[in-house]
């Protein structure tokens, strides 16, 4: 607190406007009581300056997710059309939509969705109802963090040597599939465990009390109750799974596969597909002399298809909160 | 005993135990991925592969007929700089963010900018690759007067905006863990609002703070697409960020597609797989030992 309330009111041109009534009694004794000194007034500006600092820094983060949106779309309008979606490539990726490589996706997310949505939710059951603390426990806890962390590409090798070459699957949609699952299992587990750890600790105790084994307190009140916040945590699975390139390019994305059109059972199992986020890449970085507005075109409908499961998530959990009985 | 009763005497131990299994299968997983990606590098290992090169050498010539060179360190200054880049934007806009969403936000305002930060992290990373091919490239390349765009400053920047949203909501969350009788207690000192940050909370915070930017790097190093995308296929120590540069994901990318399996190639893309892997380990470890000291206190 340096030089305390020396200074008058002439020395701090800024204040004149701020109190004209008081400014024109110089000094600090004659004041009353409640009136910001200079000292005060220079500390509220500091405030108000850190704030303002603050909030552009937050602003910073904010404007570019508008305007990258908003730009992708401007460049894709033209393309963009229901035709777009629903019908082949043609001459070469030069031209046509993106059917085969939407359908390609829709498959990937279901099946890596069938793999990883049993998987995690049940191995969050175990670490949120039945895991004591120990160093078990504390390894698996560890494990799915590591497992969050380990980089795209690196689980694309994994696939490559588990799926692809060990287990012979070939490059197919089975592997592609299975990558993912292992790749976003963490969003679910973490998910699961926040929605179960939700549940009142009370509800378990009275379920216990009328003589309700464990397994039957979970499947009769513990699931039931958090099955929303575990349809949340799926639902970003999805929206992880879908947006993922590295981890599908090797083990069984191709760059184009003809399909017979309208036929939505076009894939087999042991298939490779198109997929939306290899397409993408293909088509921005692979194919030369691409008509601008396809591949803009392309990243909306996969951006737009990923905002959109999102915020289909959030919405849930906003309607979620809102009707909470606990 | 009714027969559901029996019934679920005979079941449950059986579902439990598949609970259990479930329960175990990360280790399984994180093991599994080492153990896959290793044996598919190792063979080389075993038969002489000099480490020392791959290390320290900026050579790498895979192609090349007569001259095959494995040296990785080109690589490795490649996903230096453009991490180190992207932290130098990232760390501090992440924590200034962090800082005005938990103690500066009105809980209205505060929701928003998570619900904005949440769907920042859920842009899919081809998408942002696309985005430095296309809208940053042609940015530099008027902005700087380059004669190309994709460069470390693309990817560097493509890189920031990509770790925001980790080092936002971990460093909002070691904040929001700051007892608010330390905020009750400097401000009734009179402390500003900047004295109380400074002064209190990032002292306080500091660990979880230290773990916010450690995810951030581990995001930034393992990041693929984009950065195969916006960083433009030049094996190079760069000089300035007006380089291109190729980092080590990229070029796992860009040539496991090529390389012949079981070549020599081949092997050490997997063994830059196992350098990552060790690498996201080490720094996941760090960060969530670091937050669960948080925890404890």
């Amino acid at each position: 607190m340096k030089g305390q309330v020396v200074a008058t009111n002439e020395s701090n041109p800024a204040s004149l406007g701020a109190n004209p009534g008081l400014s024109s009694t110089p000094g600090y004794g004659s004041r009353d009581l409640f009136t910001e000194t200079p000292f005060v007034r220079k500390k509220k500006r500091t405030e108000y300056l850190v704030e303002a600092i603050f909030f552009l820094m937050t602003l910073l983060m904010v404007v570019p997710l508008i305007f990258i949106v908003c730009y992708l779309f401007y460049r894709a309008a033209p393309a963009l059309s229901i035709d777009f979606l629903f019908s082949a490539p043609t001459s070469g990726m030069r031209g046509g939509g993106i059917w085969p490589a939407l359908l390609g996706t829709l498959y990937l997310v279901i099946l890596s969705l069938l793999v990883s949505a049993p998987i995690g939710v049940l191995a969050a059951v175990y670490l949120n109802e039945y895991a004591r603390d120990n160093w078990l426990t504390r390894i698996i806890n560890l494990a799915v963090v590591n497992l969050a962390g380990v980089p795209s590409i690196v689980h694309a090798l994994f696939g490559v040597g588990a799926f692809v070459l060990f287990a012979r699957m070939g490059r197919s949609i089975l592997a592609a599939s299975l990558t993912l699952a292992i790749m976003t299992l963490p969003v679910i587990i973490a998910a699961t465990k926040e929605a179960l750890s939700a549940v009142p600790m009370a509800f378990r105790e009275a379920c216990w009390n009328v003589g309700a084994s464990r397994w039957q307190t979970i499947r009769g009140i513990v699931l039931p109750n958090s099955i929303s916040g575990i349809l949340t945590g799926i639902i970003l699975q999805v929206s992880r799974a879908a947006g993922e390139t590295a981890p599908i390019m090797f083990t069984g994305a191709v760059f184009y596969k003809a399909i017979s059109e309208g036929d939505i059972f076009a894939y087999g199992l042991f298939d490779q597909c198109m997929a939306l986020s290899m397409h993408l890449f293909t088509i921005s970085t692979q194919v030369p002399n691409v008509p601008e507005a396809i591949p803009y075109a392309t990243a909306v409908v996969l951006l737009g298809t990923v905002l959109l499961v999102n915020m289909l998530a959030i919405v849930f959990r906003v309607y979620l909160r809102s009707r909470k009985k606990w | 005993m009714s027969l559901r009763h029996r019934l679920d005497t005979v079941t449950e131990p059986i579902i439990e135990r598949i609970i259990q299994l479930c329960g175990i299968s990360a280790i399984v997983f994180v093991f599994g991925i080492f153990f896959f990606v290793f044996r598919e590098g190792s063979d080389l290992l075993f038969r002489g592969f000099d480490l020392v090169e791959f290390l320290t050498s900026p050579q790498w010539y895979p192609d090349s007929v007569g001259h095959k060179r494995y040296g990785a360190l080109a690589l490795i200054a490649g996903t230096t700089s453009v991490t180190l880049l992207a932290m130098a934007i990232a760390v501090p806009f992440g924590l200034g963010a962090a800082i005005f969403i938990s103690e500066f936000c009105s809980p209205k305002l505060r929701e928003t900018f998570k619900i904005v930060i949440e769907l920042l992290a859920a842009i899919p990373s081809v998408v942002w690759g696309f985005i430095g091919l296309t809208l940053m490239n042609e940015l530099i390349i008027t902005l700087f007067d380059a004669p190309i765009g994709l460069t470390v400053l693309n990817g560097g920047v493509i890189l920031a905006l990509m770790s925001v949203p980790v080092i936002v909501s971990i460093g909002e969350d070691s904040l929001k863990a700051v007892p608010d009788s330390y905020r009750e207690a400097a401000e009734a000192l009179g402390a500003t609002r900047w004295q109380i940050i400074y002064r209190v909370l990032l002292p306080a915070a500091k660990n979880g703070l230290l773990a916010a930017v450690l995810l951030g790097i581990a995001r930034g190093i393992g990041e693929t697409m984009a950065v195969l995308m916006a960083t433009g296929h030049a094996v190079k120590i760069p000089h300035s960020v007006l380089d291109s540069v190729r980092t080590l994901t990229a070029t796992i990318a860009a040539e496991l597609g090529e390389a012949p399996v079981h070549s020599d190639h081949y092997q050490v893309l997997f063994l830059i797989g196992v350098l990552l892997f060790t690498i996201s380990f080490f720094i996941n470890l760090a960060a969530d030992l670091i937050i669960k000291g948080i925890g404890r206190k």
